[in-house]
């Protein structure tokens, strides 16, 4: 087992380096520096400005450079929040990202499964006919249109909850639902194909004939031989809740690291673009891991190779 | 598969579902609305009217007007050429970029599958919005730069599926027997392999096409898409979350939009694959 994590581990190791370089070739091949401004700048302060961010080596030291620091958890001075470290930003934002994440799994697991067990209880009836149009149409959603009901709903016409910022448990839930739900249909549908599955197997026949309930079958023994699609879903769910956190924090003005990020695109802020780049690949990759330990702990098959 | 078992098995999914014909309908609907904005809309969707700023719908204006005294309904249609092209160009090109690609990696095998493979695994380790964006920040905001960057990410997906399909083929005794009468590769990939994918990439090409048209208006939306004075339906979006507060017609009328074709879209995928995937077909029930 420790040994399978290991090698997992490592593994994540030069997908990050093919990330930090790529990154780093995309940078370098965009139009337009971060010092273009529309009155330029006289070629002695320029020349200045670009010996400090040593950019006027050539490339291959760059990298080297960018490398070396990327090792010491150095991801360069920010060009647009003069005397502020990317590491910093990142430092600063990082959390509240994590914690709308969080919070954004626990509504997209929680309700997911619930409403995937409900659509299994009476399989191909009107509720489960619903729930499965209901579901679809939770994938079809765009975040900002799911945030936009919710805001017009909860926060302006029924004043439940604050429309925007992050200022307390009252702030959360909005941006959480915003960015949990659409992921909850998605994990609805795949439970109930899969619950649809497990129930059709022998030893389900078996538990009824031994003269179970239902409900301790589907929860007992259905249930626990369900799952395993739902986990292999957490890996690409992580992918989905940083991208969405683009969109919920752009929108709800969160001070969170995909605000900083959008923001960090539109003023060409690269070596921001980039350390928030690489801290989001390193998040999905530990959550691939994460979810490549739960599938071998889960199913030992998984385990010898 | 033939076009004649794929047409007879997508109609007779859509005569017992209501939902797929709706659905189709729908998309219908959007396309005509796309081609026929000039003649369809009432007012010039840039033109500004200082008498008319931010009315709610009337008869006068059907779905009210924006900030600049812009007619929104007009605007909306014109929004639906920008959404619906983007939509339907990106999921057309990342089909044959993907196709082609898959196609050849699965039919050479050996490393150099093994090689194509691995770089399309680097594409997918990363979330699709985080490569586009970033492929923007080089190539440029706009029509073009948009179209390039959803294309640029989304062949992955269709070149992975394809390769599979091409590998089950690429073993199949006929395939050989067409090998044995001397036909050249290109024949062989084109005329007997690739023709058994067109049910498989229909699907694909029905759930590109909302994926597109999603990304597309999430870019906008966060002010990283199409420039103005072009609008699409996700700035239009953009527009209205700024004045949702006491104008809400603003940000319901183009989130309808957006949500409705991408359901509709999402909703005759799921019915074209129940029809043409037999491994998908509804068993139970």
């Amino acid at each position: 087992m420790i040994r399978f994590v290991l090698k997992r581990f490592l593994w994540g190791i030069p997908v990050l380096l093919v990330v930090a370089t790529l990154t780093f070739i995309l940078m370098q091949v965009v139009p337009g520096g971060p010092f273009d401004k529309e009155k330029p700048l006289p070629p002695e302060i320029k020349a200045n400005v670009e010996a400090k961010y040593h950019l006027d080596k050539p490339i291959w030291q760059q990298y080297l450079l960018y490398l070396k620091a990327l090792l010491r958890g150095d991801l360069g001075p920010s060009y647009k929040y003069l005397g502020r470290d990317v590491a910093d930003i990142i430092r600063d934002t990082l959390p509240v990202s994590l914690q709308l994440g969080l919070l954004a799994l626990l509504v997209a697991i929680a309700s997911g499964l619930v409403l995937g067990i409900l659509a299994v209880v009476r399989p191909y009836s009107w509720i489960d006919r619903t729930g499965m149009i209901l579901a679809t149409a939770g994938i079809s959603i765009p975040n900002f249109v799911m945030g936009a009901l919710l805001v017009l709903f909860l926060a302006h016409m029924y004043k439940f909850f604050p429309p925007a910022l992050w200022e307390g448990w009252r702030h959360t839930i909005l941006p959480a639902l915003t960015l949990g739900l659409g992921p909850a249909a998605f994990i609805a549908r795949l439970m109930r194909a899969s619950l649809l599955e497990t129930l059709h197997q022998d030893f389900v026949r078996t538990a009824r004939s031994k003269g179970l309930g239902e409900g301790a079958i589907l929860l007992k023994h259905v249930l626990k031989n369900s799952v395993m699609p739902v986990v292999t879903f957490l890996g690409p769910l992580a992918a989905t809740l940083v991208t969405g956190s683009f969109i919920v924090e752009y929108i709800f003005s969160i001070p969170g690291m995909g605000k900083f990020f959008i923001t960090a695109v539109t003023n060409r802020d690269y070596p921001l673009i980039m350390g928030v780049t690489l801290v989001y690949s390193a998040l999905i990759l530990a959550a691939n891991l994460i979810v490549d330990i739960a599938y071998a702990y889960l199913d030992p098959r998984v385990r010898v190779e | 598969m033939k076009l004649e078992i794929i047409w007879e098995r997508v109609w007779g999914g859509f005569k017992p579902d209501l939902l797929m014909l709706g659905s189709g309908l729908a998309i219908l609907g959007v396309c005509g609305m796309a081609i026929l904005a000039p003649w369809l809309a009432p007012y010039s969707f840039e033109a500004q009217d200082n008498s008319v700023i931010l009315q709610v719908p009337s008869s006068e204006h059907w779905m009210g007007t924006d900030r600049l005294g812009r007619d929104l309904y007009s605007r909306l249609l014109y929004g639906a050429r920008i959404s619906v092209a983007i939509g339907m160009l990106t999921a057309l090109a990342a089909l044959v970029l993907g196709t082609l690609y898959g196609a050849i990696s699965g039919y050479i095998g050996g490393r150099v599958d093994n090689w194509m493979m691995r770089c399309v695994d680097i594409v997918y380790a990363l979330p699709d919005l985080l490569l586009i964006i970033l492929i923007m920040v080089i190539l440029g905001r706009g029509f073009l730069g948009i179209f390039l960057a959803l294309t640029l990410v989304s062949w992955v997906t269709v070149a992975r599926i394809i390769r599979g399909e091409v590998l089950k083929y690429r073993e199949q005794s006929y395939v050989e027997a067409a090998r044995a009468l001397g036909a050249g590769h290109q024949r062989i990939l084109f005329r007997h392999i690739l023709p058994n994918t067109l049910g498989p990439l229909i699907v694909i090409l029905t759930f590109r096409i909302p994926a597109a048209i999603l990304a597309e208006s999430t870019l906008s939306f966060v002010g990283l898409g199409i420039t103005p004075p072009l609008a699409s339906w996700g700035t239009l979006a953009n527009e209205g979350w700024a004045a949702m507060k006491f104008y809400p017609h603003l940000i319901v009328f183009p989130s309808l939009f957006i949500f409705s074709t991408i359901l509709a879209f999402n909703f005759l995928g799921d019915g074209l694959r129940d029809a043409l995937d037999p491994r998908n077909r509804r068993t139970a029930g």
